[in-house]
């Protein structure tokens, strides 16, 4: 091994393109990964949250008396106890840290009690009097955009519009038009490990918060203000992520647990129970798309009308930039000369709604993908072909006006999963027909339908945001052996970020012994672990800071070094370490009336081909095999690219068939794991993973991001192979039994 | 109230424990055992799988109570074991939030069947949820197990 010398082009074990073994990973099979809900000190208190029962209401007085009383009890707080600014927000700062004046969605905290025990403190929570005249909440997105409608925020309900204008869509006609109303369910991310955390008072009067999260500086950033401290008083480290997707970008339990430690001067330790979990993180915006598409008579899209309407509930969160994706990948990943699209975002006393996996393009490729199929049954195409004659290519225009750079292959996606081999006939195995193991069906009433869906993801942030990864890399001898020194503040939550930062350090410096430091906000932001920009951003980071501090090695050297000896020799004089900002291509704000601008960084691609068995006697689907083709420019860890795709496609097999958190008049109907159901392993079909590595001239490796563009596709591959199976027209996700039972009209 | 019960071979004695407490909150913060994991607290999620006299249970559902002179061995009860290598090498752990339970389903799955089936596998883990997989590479881990 050991050479710096990267034309020597040894291979490197566990380096770029290998699938080494996690960092963490014994300590998670054996129990012993200290995820934030382990966290533990000496002399702790336990902190809940009293959250409204309300959708909205007014507070006219809270009574803490009872609570105080409760012994074992240390500390009793409302919004009177926030010493910095009272609201916080990622893009829009307008959600309170506790409730004042007015609650406007069930769940909002406030107040929080922090006591020896988390029942006591509980219990005290219950003994807190508020005072709520109920005012009827505001629930309906089509109608809170009226401007009559009574106001969520001051500012109006309409939280942001993007339209996009491309050609002359106004005046386009076409020989065959479809049209079509298609409408999403609110989806939740559902990550295994509730938010949780532990803040500890330090001496410095500030705080130090271990806490699972997704961007750590933007949390410090809000913190900071909540408590009226600097940033540099707000230390935060990342403890265990028990998953994200998306939840973890809003503050949770965050300056709650820091004010209850500030207030008692004792550690405080907080962690929801899956019920508050369910009111603790903003979920998938719902939705309601309407589409219409022209086209010739041989299958070319000649226009897309679309308007959507994304319920944003009631505080912003990135509901803004949902939008714009929502908005700006709207039409697929097609070309098309003629494009009118409107989306909307719309303040409601609904469930906040904000970042989940897929971030916008989840619902829109539900509707388009619903009316490409539609579009093929109207002029008697096969539904790949009609795809493939629109398929967007290098050099083709979004309808934002953006040039697609790069490969894009859209039509060899879509050939890829349709020749894939034929998936396993019906076997007798009861555990595989709709209904499993309940046993209602031995095969009568089943019919089987195969689907197709491909989608387009952006990677990064966009529309003219400052982002960037700031990482630091040590080299210095240990026990005689070069050992380098990753640090960043990015986000492990799962996906396997720590393995590939010490992959890209192994490759870039030639050696085997590489340390990821824990994450923390003693090095700068690395931004959010979301927008499958992590792997692109810190991975380009780490990259660009190995590659400073190889150069200063051969500077010490006076040439390039040869061979370990050279290495250990240039170290002898001390470590070498290097602090690197890396930032991707700048991108364009948005036409504010046009739409137009080259808004996003890069494109990623995923296609489908879903087989369903569906009981049509009790509207059981069973998802036989699901085939994923994508493209990843560079597979930098093969095995965790995998991982991404079959977790990134059951989630979109959950909002097809079965995920849906239901809100009745703004109240949240199944807070828990028996009533809001994910997919189990009996749910999961095979999955067959074909990855494609064409690379993009301007990222890191030619890597593409990876995360969402699974879970994109799969939802409409799904509801298009049941639709084929049953015939019915299947507007909504997730699909219901009683939207497929035959003779039911629905 | 006074808890005494065997866990992972050593007697343990946790006290000032109240009644209301389950098992998993025993484990987890009074005898300095967070393996086992807390994802619903109902007992549908299967992050708190341990062995309560031999049997596979939900700590969550577990009164503390229940577990009096009882034996409990958790998944740091089952270190070294094949099940963990086979999870590792098949890329079967992500977040790992859901591995511990996983660990100790698969450990019984394969003690009770030592070559089980994919359908006979999907039964046996249908109540343990996982949201990073997809399951695809847990049922490569478990076969991999099987085969070890």
């Amino acid at each position: 091994m050991t050479t710096v010398d990267r034309r020597v082009d040894a291979p490197v074990t566990g380096g770029v393109g290998g699938s080494p073994a996690r960092p963490d990973g014994v300590h998670k099979v054996r129990g012993e990964f200290a995820f934030s809900s382990d966290m533990w000190a000496a002399d702790m208190l336990w902190g809940t949250t009293l959250r409204s029962p309300h959708p909205r209401a007014r507070i006219r007085g809270i009574d803490l008396t009872k609570a105080l009383l409760v012994p074992g009890v240390y500390a009793v707080l409302t919004h009177e106890d926030v010493p910095g600014v009272k609201l916080y927000g990622l893009e829009i700062v307008d959600q309170p840290v506790l409730a004042f004046d007015e609650v406007r969605y069930e769940g909002e905290p406030v107040a929080i009690v922090a006591a020896d025990h988390p029942e006591t403190a509980r219990r005290a929570a219950a003994r807190i009097a508020v005072d709520y005249e109920v005012l009827p909440p505001i629930v309906d997105a089509e109608r809170a955009r009226d401007p009559e409608s009574p106001r969520i925020h001051p500012g109006g309900n309409v939280l942001r519009h993007v339209p996009i204008r491309r050609g002359e869509p106004d005046t386009a006609t076409a020989e065959v038009v479809v049209a079509g109303e298609y409408r999403v369910g609110m989806q939740d991310q559902a990550f295994l490990g509730p938010e949780s955390g532990l803040a500890v008072p330090a001496e410095d009067g500030g705080v130090d918060l271990f806490v699972a999260t997704q961007w750590l500086h933007v949390d410090q950033k809000q913190v900071a203000a909540c408590l009226g401290l600097r940033p540099e008083q707000v230390r935060l480290t990342l403890a265990g992520v028990g998953g994200a997707f998306g939840a973890r970008e809003d503050l949770s339990m965050q300056v709650h647990a820091c004010l209850l430690a500030m207030h008692t001067g004792r550690p405080v330790k907080m962690m929801y129970g899956r019920e508050e979990s369910f009111y603790g993180h903003v979920h998938r915006h719902p939705a309601t798309l309407r589409y219409e598409h022209g086209a010739t008579r041989d299958g070319r899209l000649v226009y897309v009308r679309a308007e959507i309407v994304l319920d944003g509930g009631a505080y912003a969160s990135s509901s803004t930039a949902v939008c714009a994706n929502a908005a700006t990948l709207g039409i697929g990943p097609y070309d098309v000369p003629n494009v009118a699209m409107d989306a909307y975002v719309v303040y409601t006393n609904n469930p906040p709604c904000g970042a989940m996996r897929g971030f916008g393009a989840v619902q829109a490729c539900f509707a388009y993908e619903s009316q490409m199929d539609k579009l093929a049954a109207a002029l008697g195409l096969d539904p790949v072909e009609v795809r493939v004659r629109n398929a967007l290519s290098t050099g083709d225009r979004m309808p934002t006006g953006q040039v697609v750079e790069g490969p894009a292959p859209v039509a060899e996606l879509l050939a890829r999963v349709r020749n894939a081999p034929p998936p396993p006939g019906r076997g007798s195995d009861i555990r595989e027909l709709p209904g499993g193991v309940s046993n209602t069906t031995h095969g009568e009433g089943v019919v089987r339908g195969v689907g197709y869906a491909i989608g387009i993801k952006n990677v990064c942030f966009s529309e003219g945001f400052d982002d960037y990864t700031t990482a630091r890399v040590r080299l210095e001898l240990v026990g005689g052996e070069p050992t380098a020194l990753v640090h960043t503040a990015a986000c492990e939550v799962g996906q396997g970020l720590v393995t590939v930062q010490a992959q890209i350090a192994r490759t870039e410096l030639g050696i085997e012994r590489v340390v990821v430091a824990t994450a923390d906000t003693s090095v700068g932001s690395a931004g959010s672990s979301s927008a499958s920009r992590q792997t692109y951003m810190t991975g380009g980071a780490v990259k660009a800071a190995c590659e400073a501090v190889r150069a200063h090695l051969e500077r010490r050297l006076g040439r390039t070094p040869d061979g370990e000896a050279d290495v250990v020799a240039a170290l002898g004089d001390g470590a070498i370490e290097e602090t690197v900002e890396w930032r991707h291509r700048p991108t364009s704000p948005l036409d504010p009336v046009t739409g137009q601008g080259d808004a996003h960084v890069q494109y990623a691609f995923a296609a489908h081909r879903a087989t369903v068995d569906v009981d049509t006697e009790l509207g059981l689907v069973r998802v036989v095999e699901i085939v994923t083709a994508q493209d990843v420019g560079k597979a930098v860890n093969p095995q965790a690219v995998e991982g991404q795709i079959h977790g990134g496609t059951a989630q979109g097999l959950g909002l097809a068939l079965m995920e849906e958190i239901q809100v009745v008049d703004g109240v949240v109907r199944n807070p828990s794991f028996t009533d809001y159901l994910i997919p189990t392993i009996l749910d999961m079909p095979p999955m067959r993973v074909d990855v494609l590595e064409l690379a993009d001239p301007h990222s890191p490796y030619g890597l593409r991001g990876v995360g969402e563009p699974p879970t994109i596709s799969s939802t409409p591959a799904i509801v298009a192979a049941v639709r084929a199976a049953t015939g019915k027209p299947l507007t909504r996700v997730p699909i219901r039994p009683e939207h497929l039972i035959q003779g039911l009209r629905t | 109230m006074r808890l005494t019960c065997t866990v992972n071979g050593e007697e343990r004695i946790a006290d000032d424990v109240w009644p209301g407490e389950s098992l998993l909150y025993v484990l987890r913060e009074r005898l300095g055992l967070p393996g086992a994991k807390n994802a619903c607290e109902q007992g549908e999620c299967g992050s708190c799988s341990v062995y309560l006299d031999g049997s596979l249970v939900c700590a969550c559902l577990v009164a503390a109570g229940q577990a009096e002179g009882r034996t409990v061995v958790t998944v740091e009860g089952v270190a070294g074991d094949v099940v963990q290598r086979a999870f590792l090498s098949a890329g079967a752990v992500q977040c790992g939030f859901c591995t511990p339970g996983l660990v100790v389903a698969v450990h019984d799955l394969l003690a009770r069947n030592p070559r089980p089936t994919d359908p006979q596998i999907r039964e046996a883990l249908a109540g343990n949820l996982c949201r990073c997989t997809g399951y695809e590479k847990i049922l490569d881990a478990v076969r991999l197990a099987a085969s070890g």
